[in-house]
């Protein structure tokens, strides 16, 4: 999933601050999972608006909803639009492409980021979210015994581990597991360690954002 | 690496001042050079009085520890001027493969002929934390794109290095180094790592600076069970300890770097801490040029380059060869 955050309150409340009724648009999807920008969220952040909002003399209405997913546009149905329709603002609380899409379907109106969006991860443990994942559009986790270099050593290295990597943490922090170490450990539980005597080339990036914003089209699926 | 491996491969790869002297046989001694924080000349100019006629070749770190200086190339020149061999550190860190095989071009261009192949400390460590890292390829995708600029005269790309069809094909003739730390983990892929540098086009390799002899001799040792000794020169990396807080600093600080409690101890035992390091050094010197498959020193007294005359002489390993007194190709 998309693992976001939420941006510290002030930034937040320094957008609803510039308008009267500010649209709090929670999503459904990844950020729902990663308790940053869920219903539960929306409930929360328009709750501290209103006293903060209260407290300081400022008049700002909160309109909450929340939708499916805020990356397709099937959800973003009448009842949103007419929720849209009575702010003049959203503040969405999607990832940064929950965010974009918003704006492309409803380019009339001003949208705001509530969320840090932070990487492609999974939940390891009750509020504990780790990247797993670059989107580097060539998968190799095959030849790395299922870890990926790319996303999870922190400079990406395809042939083994710097000369930084001790009792089995990274250099840049020991909080993170070296990616190496793991990759090691795995293929040598699988027999396979010889695998990594072979060198792999220099990676193509063209495939990843390196080449450009990408578009996938897919002839057999469209209508 | 042994008479006869040599005498395999009897064309000089770059005619580098260092890569003649280990093809000679003779123990190299090179050293490291810290390029200034600033466009100050007269630093490089010291520095290299102090390392004339001590070493080899001196080694040009690239933005160490991910702090801005003086870049490698243009230190590298300066050195150059000053009538020292120039090893240029490259890191894969600040630039991609454009950027590098034009700063390869350029080097050679200005008459360098050794360039050291490194990852790079990550920029978390330095001045700069919140620059971008570039990563496009590391160290081993590094040392074989240049063994292929050399040897199969053609970029990353595969296109010949040529100005235009009809222009000849001017391919920088480079001695690759790369580095080695037996002390980060995990211990058994060291080897593998060392061996995959190699297998890419290593010609000679530069340790981590060692304090912890007992690993490194455990190291040299699957080295040798492999056989790579006979396939690259190998530089053992020497720090001489100027006190404890520095040891210990180096142990707590440095990641992948061991300094064992009995070489602590010894210079908290004594009188004078800076002496008693550099009383160590020079031992540990004179163990490793007895130790099979050992080409050479490589010292890096980081920001005391001074002591560096007196450490080598101390070692039995003055005076330089004459190779190391000739000009560069």
């Amino acid at each position: 999933m998309i693992v976001a955050e939420r941006k510290p309150f002030e930034e937040i409340y320094a957008f609803a601050q510039k308008h009267k009724t500010v649209l709090l648009l929670g999503c459904g999807a990844c950020v729902t999972v990663c308790m940053a920008g869920g219903e539960k969220e929306v409930g929360v952040l328009a709750s501290q608006i209103v006293l903060a909002a209260r407290e300081r003399g400022d008049t700002i209405g909160m309109i909450e909803h929340t939708i499916t997913r805020q990356c397709d546009a099937e959800f973003f149905d009448e009842v949103t639009a007419r929720k849209i329709a009575q702010a003049d603002a959203v503040i969405s609380m999607a990832c940064g492409v929950g965010v974009q899409y918003c704006v492309e379907r409803f380019p009339e109106i001003v949208v705001y980021p509530a969320l840090n969006t932070k990487f492609y991860g999974a939940t390891v443990e009750q509020g504990v979210w780790s990247e797993r994942c670059a989107g580097c559009g060539e998968c190799l986790v095959d030849k790395t015994g299922g870890v990926c270099p790319i996303a999870r050593c922190a400079k990406s290295l395809l042939n083994g581990p710097c000369g930084g990597s001790e009792d089995g943490k990274c250099e840049v922090n020991p909080d993170i597991p070296c990616a190496w170490q793991l990759i090691y450990e795995r293929m040598e539980k699988l027999g396979r360690l010889d695998e990594l005597e072979d060198i792999l080339p220099m990676k193509d990036w063209t495939s990843g954002r390196d080449g450009g914003p990408r578009t996938i089209t897919r002839e057999d699926m469209r209508l | 690496m042994s008479a006869a491996i040599a005498d395999s491969e009897p064309a000089l790869k770059s005619g580098s001042r260092l890569e003649r002297v280990l093809r000679a046989g003779q123990f190299a001694v090179t050293a490291e050079l810290g390029p200034p924080k600033s466009a100050d000349t007269e630093v490089i100019k010291q520095k290299a009085g102090f390392l004339k006629g001590a070493v080899d070749a001196v080694n040009i770190t690239d933005n160490q520890t991910a702090i801005v200086r003086m870049s490698s190339i243009a230190a590298g020149f300066l050195a150059m001027q000053e009538g020292l061999e120039p090893v240029i550190q490259i890191t894969c860190r600040d630039r991609n493969r454009l950027a590098i095989q034009a700063d390869v071009l350029g080097a050679y261009a200005l008459g360098m002929r050794n360039i050291l192949c490194l990852s790079g400390d990550h920029q978390r460590f330095g001045n700069h934390p919140g620059s971008k890292n570039v990563y496009d390829m590391d160290s081993i995708q590094l040392v074989a794109m240049l063994r292929a600029m050399r040897d199969d005269k053609v970029f990353a790309c595969g296109e010949e290095i040529r100005n235009s069809k009809k222009a000849p094909v001017v391919e920088p003739r480079i001695f690759i180094g790369a580095a080695a730390n037996p002390f980060a983990d995990p211990f058994e892929f060291r080897v593998t790592r060392l061996g995959k540098k190699v297998k890419a086009g290593a010609d000679f390799i530069q340790t981590q600076c060692i304090y912890d002899m007992d690993r490194f001799r455990k190291w040299m040792e699957s080295v040798r069970n492999r056989g790579l000794h006979e396939k690259v020169y190998i530089l053992a990396g020497i720090t001489p300890l100027k006190s404890v807080r520095m040891a210990e600093y180096m142990r707590d600080n440095v990641a992948g770097l061991t300094v064992p409690e009995h070489v602590i101890e010894r210079l908290r035992k004594a009188d004078d801490p800076k002496a008693e390091g550099e009383r160590m050094a020079v031992e540990q010197m004179r163990e490793l040029r007895e130790m099979p498959g050992i080409s050479g020193i490589h010292i890096m007294a980081i920001e005391s380059e001074n002591t560096v005359p007196g450490l080598v002489e101390k070692a039995g390993l003055l005076p330089r060869p004459a190779a190391s007194q000739g000009k560069g190709t």
